[in-house]
């Protein structure tokens, strides 16, 4: 009966990952007086697991719309320096101009659309590898940024955008509800339709798709130009959260963490089948596991060392070889 | 087969991964200046060109941030003041840009050639070309590790170990010796931040009473100073809190939202105090959410061509120029902020 013990591969995919996070908790629970006391402050949760909630969004925006890419056996390096390039934007609208907010959001979502879909060209049209043709625009955006703001970091008094990711609704913080709505959306939108379908496919095997009539050279632009869209949206975030675009520092190395938790969540580098669900419980596995390490007073030197061991150990469990191992072991274990 | 190839493929990704956020975490350091071992200054003076005007080479290290930026601007704006010829190259923070366009100074036969080095070594031998072409090296800002000393004619820049110093008396002289200290770290390993963190505690361990009760770095960013701070707050430690000592402004920046977001006052609950001097962060003791910055002076101009003028006058000049720098509080802000260029 060997069909009746297999699990759906999506929950099986979260389990390791939930799995950690629960470890995570446990040993916090023991060792970290204070770490989950929350109270209520001007309307609005305040403790540690929702500041955790509050930075792992970030991550977790961006980690849908990399999920996305991924899936189709791409990549997208770009992300950190669209993060700056989207908050730049922002923060010149609302410091030099007069522009109404829907519209600032609208101008920095846009940029990072923009920024995506020149990925997006890159890797369908001129069939670039995707981590050369996001690489160019890693190392061009963060310049891009630094003309907008002229080099300077723009700071903004402006109550909309600082309220971004610095207020609350229903007590969790907007960010929160964000990579929420947004993991949603995109997953409905995967599954309800034959979207995500064709990003498997295309990621399974390109040649194989178009043959049968998938235009996968439009389903790869699609991802990658969400992505750009996603990083924009964690721009605002960002920029939002310090009240100032900072295009130097903006998202750096945040392409990491991204792909960190996708790869957690269990969606594979070489493509196909992809979890958002898996992704958003690597972000907040990375963020818990940072917080950790501040609050035990781990100086930042040695703090990636830990860091670097969970993930390992995670990716390593996922792999099917070893999963295959401990399989075997407990079938012995039971015969 | 494929699911094999699919395994190791996906095992080496993450591997990759792994070390690649090991190395990420070392991130670019901010300035370099050590103290150069000093010895006696017998370098050759610039022989000055027929026509009379002062003919200087100098590399720069890139445009990363607002203080080089002011530190260019310094240079670029004094020279021309001064009626100096200029010749200024970019190295975009490559020392093999730095070596070529040293050579191509010399080639050009300037008076002096001036430089800030992208990193400490890896100098020597082109130094050698500079001393047997007859030209005297000015180092800025930062300082390189060579076995012969005289191999530079004199070295411009801060002195991070006291700025930390300064910082400290400031909080011994505020909060009267007795305090709770809260430190916000530069990015690990970087000369600023070990130097920095080294002078305050020079100072703080004469007074039993000044304990620094939480230290972690904040990379030198707003958006880890604030993160960071968020997380001291909450912290077991976080209510006995009475001073934050960031190693720069934007991270005192960053953790001032935090402060308040806890419901605290910054500036008045818990004093502040951190290092640059950049003009957020007197707009910032102007709102009186900042108590004190110390000054890390980017404007090296008018000090590096009093040193060309005066080695064109065959004067002596010090192995080693402190640059000018100030302590500003509160009640000096609002009339400082008028002079400031950065």
């Amino acid at each position: 009966m060997a069909s009746a013990r297999r699990i759906n591969p999506a929950i099986a995919a979260l389990a390791w990952p939930l799995a950690a996070l629960a470890l995570l908790v446990l040993f916090n629970v023991v060792f970290t007086p204070g770490f989950f006391s929350v109270e209520l402050r001007d309307g609005r949760l305040f403790g540690t697991p929702i500041d955790i909630l509050n930075h792992a969004s970030k991550v977790a925006i961006v980690a849908v719309g990399m999920t996305i890419v991924i899936a189709t056996g791409g990549v997208d390096l770009s992300v950190g320096a669209v993060v700056a390039i989207a908050g730049a934007a922002a923060a010149m609208l609302v410091t030099r101009t007069q522009t109404p907010f829907p519209l600032v959001i609208l101008a920095a979502l846009g940029a990072g659309g923009v920024a995506g879909l020149c990925n997006g060209l890159l890797v369908s049209r001129l069939r670039l590898q995707p981590i050369v043709a996001t690489l160019v625009l890693m190392v061009a955006g963060r310049g891009v940024a630094q003309l907008i703001t002229d080099g300077l970091i723009i700071t903004f008094e402006h109550r909309a955008l600082s309220s971004l990711a610095n207020a609350a609704f229903a007590f969790l913080p907007i960010p929160a509800w964000i990579a929420i709505a947004l993991a949603l959306a995109t997953g409905l939108f995967a599954r309800r339709t034959a979207a995500g379908m064709f990003v498997e496919a295309v990621g399974d095997n390109d040649r194989a798709c178009r043959y049968a009539g998938v235009n996968d050279r439009a389903v790869k632009l699609a991802a990658y130009a969400f992505c750009g869209v996603c990083a924009g949206l964690a721009g605002l975030v960002e920029c939002s959260y310090i009240k100032a675009a900072d295009a130097n520092n903006a998202g750096l190395f945040l392409e990491l963490d991204a792909i960190l938790a996708v790869v957690i969540g269990g969606t594979s580098l070489s493509g196909g089948r992809f979890s958002l669900a898996g992704s958003l419980a690597g972000a907040v596995l990375i963020q818990s596991l940072t917080k950790t390490l501040y609050m035990h007073d781990v100086s930042a030197d040695v703090a990636p060392l830990p860091k670097a061991v969970a993930v390992l150990a995670v990716c390593v469990l996922q792999s099917p070889r070893v999963k295959d191992r401990i399989a075997a072991l407990f079938n012995r274990g039971r015969a | 087969m494929q699911t094999h190839g699919l395994t190791r493929r996906t095992l080496l990704a993450a591997l990759c991964l792994v070390g690649a956020s090991l190395v990420a975490c070392e991130k670019k350091a901010e300035e370099r200046p050590t103290e150069p071992k000093s010895g006696a200054t017998d370098a050759p003076a610039p022989s000055g060109t027929s026509s009379g005007k002062l003919r200087v080479g100098f590399s720069q290290i890139g445009a990363e941030s607002d203080w080089r930026r002011a530190n260019t601007e310094s240079i670029k704006s004094e020279a021309e003041k001064r009626g100096i010829e200029l010749i200024f190259a970019d190295a975009q923070q490559k020392q093999e840009n730095q070596i070529k366009a040293i050579r191509s100074f010399i080639q050009q036969k300037v008076d002096a050639i001036a430089f800030s080095p992208v990193v400490e070594t890896g100098w020597e031998p082109v130094l050698k070309e500079v001393k047997e072409a007859g030209i005297p090296v000015i180092l800025t800002d930062r300082a390189v590790d060579v076995s012969d000393p005289n191999l530079f004619v004199t070295f411009i820049g801060a002195d991070f170990v006291e700025e930390g110093r300064r910082a400290a008396n400031w909080v011994v002289k505020a909060t009267g010796g007795k305090a709770m200290v809260a430190e916000l770290q530069g990015t690990p390993g970087s000369a600023p931040a070990i130097d920095r963190k080294k002078g305050f505690e020079e100072v703080v361990k004469a007074h039993p009473e000044v304990k620094i009760i939480k230290s972690q770095s904040g990379e030198f960013t707003r958006a880890k100073g604030k993160e960071v701070m968020e997380t001291f707050l909450k912290s077991g430690d976080g209510p006995r809190i009475t001073v934050l000592y960031a190693h720069n402004d934007d991270m005192a920046l960053g953790a001032i939202q935090a402060i308040e977001e806890a419901g605290k006052k910054p500036g008045v609950d818990i004093k502040i105090v951190s290092i640059d001097g950049v003009r957020a962060a007197f707009d910032a003791m102007i709102a009186g959410k900042l108590n004190c910055t110390v000054e890390c002076n980017p404007l090296l101009g008018p000090q590096l061509f009093d040193a060309v003028e005066a080695l064109a006058a065959k004067k002596p000049i010090e192995k080693r120029i402190v640059t000018k720098e100030g302590v500003f509080e509160q009640v000096q802000a609002a009339e400082a902020i008028k002079t400031r260029q950065y």
